[in-house]
């Protein structure tokens, strides 16, 4: 979408990519105040150790949805990720971390290829594969009966539950991808191919974009992120466990739009998308500090806020 | 004189191909069901009972009921995913007023559907916020407001009246599967006789042009989303019955795929500007045929969700529009 920048216009987009900033600095200073536990250096790790699968997930949600698409299909292939890393684990480290990544990599290339290729919604082929990466987890799993165990003794485990200064590893790699993320969006050819299909996809295939190789490469990169999620979730729990990452696709979206990027494509941040996870973190975080709530009060909390966000978002829009 | 010939002849070809694939794409999902009757009249035992029939019924009733309002909201090029959530918060309400009488109770849930529904409605035509948006807030909220009001508990339901709603019959046709049939006929009637449908089916069209024209789209669509959802309200009481329990924690979940899915596969384009009734009613079906299929020939979970999928696709792959 192209508009004119007015000061009006400027001072909005300001208002809108700093609202979630700002909310989030809010967030963390009140609860600061209210629970000095929260504020407590194991309890900041923690938060930031949680935060991080969400976050390596969400780049490429936010990718996808910049193209005006959406994945609903990385829930699934964070769990599939998780137990091919288990289960890969025991042919040593390498096989672990590029077994989940090949695998949910190509799930993710078939979800790119049968968008460009064939003009079938998004959120109808993301679909089928969210219930097919379920079925193939089930059928790796002995129908999700056997969890798989990562020898303890396994370099692979270190990948999840190593510490720099107390910061797990996955911290690392979350904010190492995030920074990757918001240069490859930002600063090269393909980025602005992103931006371009998303904004207004007629025009940029007239112009010369090449609309379909984005999609393919955007659905790629969503599905083995999701893939690397589910392995370093695995590495942290030392299991491949089948039973997770239910409803995480709608998580992912979430936070995404929390950060404001429009799920029309065309805008949206990195940034936005990792302070979005820290916002949905935090009011996790506090509502557990709280104790007498309990934790039904987050997802309605999580709504009441998505909600507020959105409608804000909409409102500073007009 | 030849080279017309040809050519008439080509374009006859071109028309018959298309005319096959246009045939197929209207009646793919009948062919569908039609195939797999067969298939099980053939090869599955015990499967051309009256008791077995009764049982798919059962069990596809709620998921239609929910897919014949996903059905409208998606022909008006929206969508809407907290119908499970809806679901969960009916089946919560329903003890809190069962001491008041089964009516009072049935009463309650379903005003808390069409007030889920009109606010989805609000949000999508007034706000203007996306669809899938406004209703994820409802999806994620929703659920947990209903294990808030629950407790987190699941309770036992000894009313005798309600629970004859989930086990009763009359002539021998259950009666949630009885509601489910006649909710269809009144959606079909609404949808291809009343203004209201034509109404719905113009804005999903074109939205623009349906403002344009003067045509009351916010109170057809706030109207089209409390339908969805006081059908959702009606599969949670239904399905509450015949599990003789309140269990949100369980009610509904992921029910907002699977009717998305089914209408879907019916042939009612994601793109809205067309509502299919009669495929939607199918597309549940076939949906529920593929997995007793799938479960009587003891195929496991796993190879049935990934045959599933490739249903999904294969019927979406048909039913595309061409660019």
């Amino acid at each position: 979408m192209i508009t004119t920048p007015t000061v009006t216009n400027a001072r909005t987009k300001v208002l809108q990519r700093q609202g979630a900033a700002v909310a989030l600095v809010l967030m963390v200073v009140v609860s600061w105040l209210t629970f000095p536990r929260f504020g407590s250096l194991d309890n900041l790790r923690d938060l930031a150790l949680q935060g991080s699968f969400l976050v390596v997930i969400a780049i490429g949600m936010t990718f996808v949805i910049i193209t005006g698409g959406i994945d609903l299909s990385v829930g699934s292939l964070y769990a599939l990720g998780g137990v091919l890393a288990a289960w890969g684990s025991q042919y040593g480290f390498l096989a672990a971390l590029t077994l989940p990544l090949v695998v949910c990599g190509v799930i993710g290339l078939v979800n790119g290829l049968l968008i460009a290729r064939t003009n079938m919604a998004p959120f109808i082929v993301t679909l089928a594969s969210l219930l097919f990466a379920r079925g193939l987890l089930l059928a790796i799993t002995d129908e999700g009966a056997n969890t798989y165990q990562i020898p303890g003794d396994s370099a692979f485990v270190e990948l999840g539950r190593g510490t720099v200064f107390g910061f797990g590893y996955p911290i690392f790699v979350a904010a190492v991808l995030a920074v990757l993320g918001g240069m490859i969006l930002n600063r090269t050819s393909f980025g602005q191919n992103v931006f371009a299909t998303g904004g207004a996809e007629q025009s940029a295939v007239l112009l010369g974009v090449p609309v379909a190789k984005t999609k393919v490469l955007v659905y790629t990169m969503s599905g083995t992120l999701a893939g690397l999620a589910g392995a370093l979730t695995a590495a942290y729990l030392q299991s491949g466990v089948t039973v997770i990452g239910v409803g995480l696709e709608l998580d992912a979206i979430a936070v995404v739009v929390i950060g404001g990027t429009l799920l029309t494509g065309g805008m949206g941040t990195i940034l936005g998308t990792v302070i979005g996870v820290g916002l949905i973190k935090v009011i996790q975080n506090v509502i557990n500090q709280i104790g007498t709530l309990d934790s039904n009060y987050q997802s309605v909390v999580s709504g009441v806020f998505l909600l507020i966000v959105v409608v804000l978002q909409r409102i500073l829009r007009r | 004189m030849t080279r017309t010939t040809t050519q008439a002849a080509t374009r006859t070809v071109i028309s018959t191909a298309a005319a096959r694939t246009r045939w197929l794409q209207d009646n793919g999902v009948y062919v569908a069901v039609a195939v797999l009757l067969l298939f099980n009249a053939l090869f599955t035992a015990n499967f051309l009972t009256l008791g077995n029939f009764t049982t798919q019924l059962v069990q596809a009733a709620p998921v239609l009921i929910v897919a014949l309002g996903m059905a409208l909201v998606i022909g008006t090029e929206g969508v809407d995913l907290s119908v499970g959530a809806v679901m969960a918060l009916a089946a919560a309400i329903i003890p809190l007023y069962l001491g008041a009488g089964p009516l009072m109770a049935i009463t309650m849930a379903l005003v808390i559907g069409v007030l889920a529904g009109a606010f989805n409605g609000f949000l999508v035509a007034k706000v203007g916020i996306q669809p899938i948006v406004a209703t994820l807030a409802l999806l994620v909220g929703g659920r947990g407001l209903a294990l808030v009001i629950a407790d987190g508990q699941l309770v036992q339901l000894h009313d005798e009246t309600f629970l004859e709603l989930g086990t009763g019959d009359v002539l021998g046709i259950p009666i949630s599967v009885l509601i489910a049939g006649l909710l269809a006929l009144v959606v079909a009637g609404l949808t291809n006789r009343t203004t209201f449908g034509r109404q719905l089916v113009a804005i999903g069209g074109n939205r623009k042009a349906a403002t344009l024209a003067g045509l009351p789209v916010n109170r057809v669509l706030i109207g089209v989303y409390a339908i969805t959802g006081v059908l959702a309200a009606i599969a949670g009481v239904l399905a509450t019955s015949r599990l003789a329990a309140s269990d949100p924690a369980d009610m509904g979940l992921l029910m907002e795929l699977s009717a998305i899915t089914a209408v879907v596969v019916g042939g009612t384009p994601l793109t809205g500007g067309k509502v299919r009734v009669l495929g939607t009613v199918f597309g549940v079906i076939l949906m529920q045929l593929v997995r007793a299929t799938l479960i009587k020939h003891n195929l496991p979970d796993s190879i049935a969700q990934m045959i599933q999928a490739a249903i999904i696709i294969a019927a979406v792959y048909v039913a595309r529009e061409r660019r």
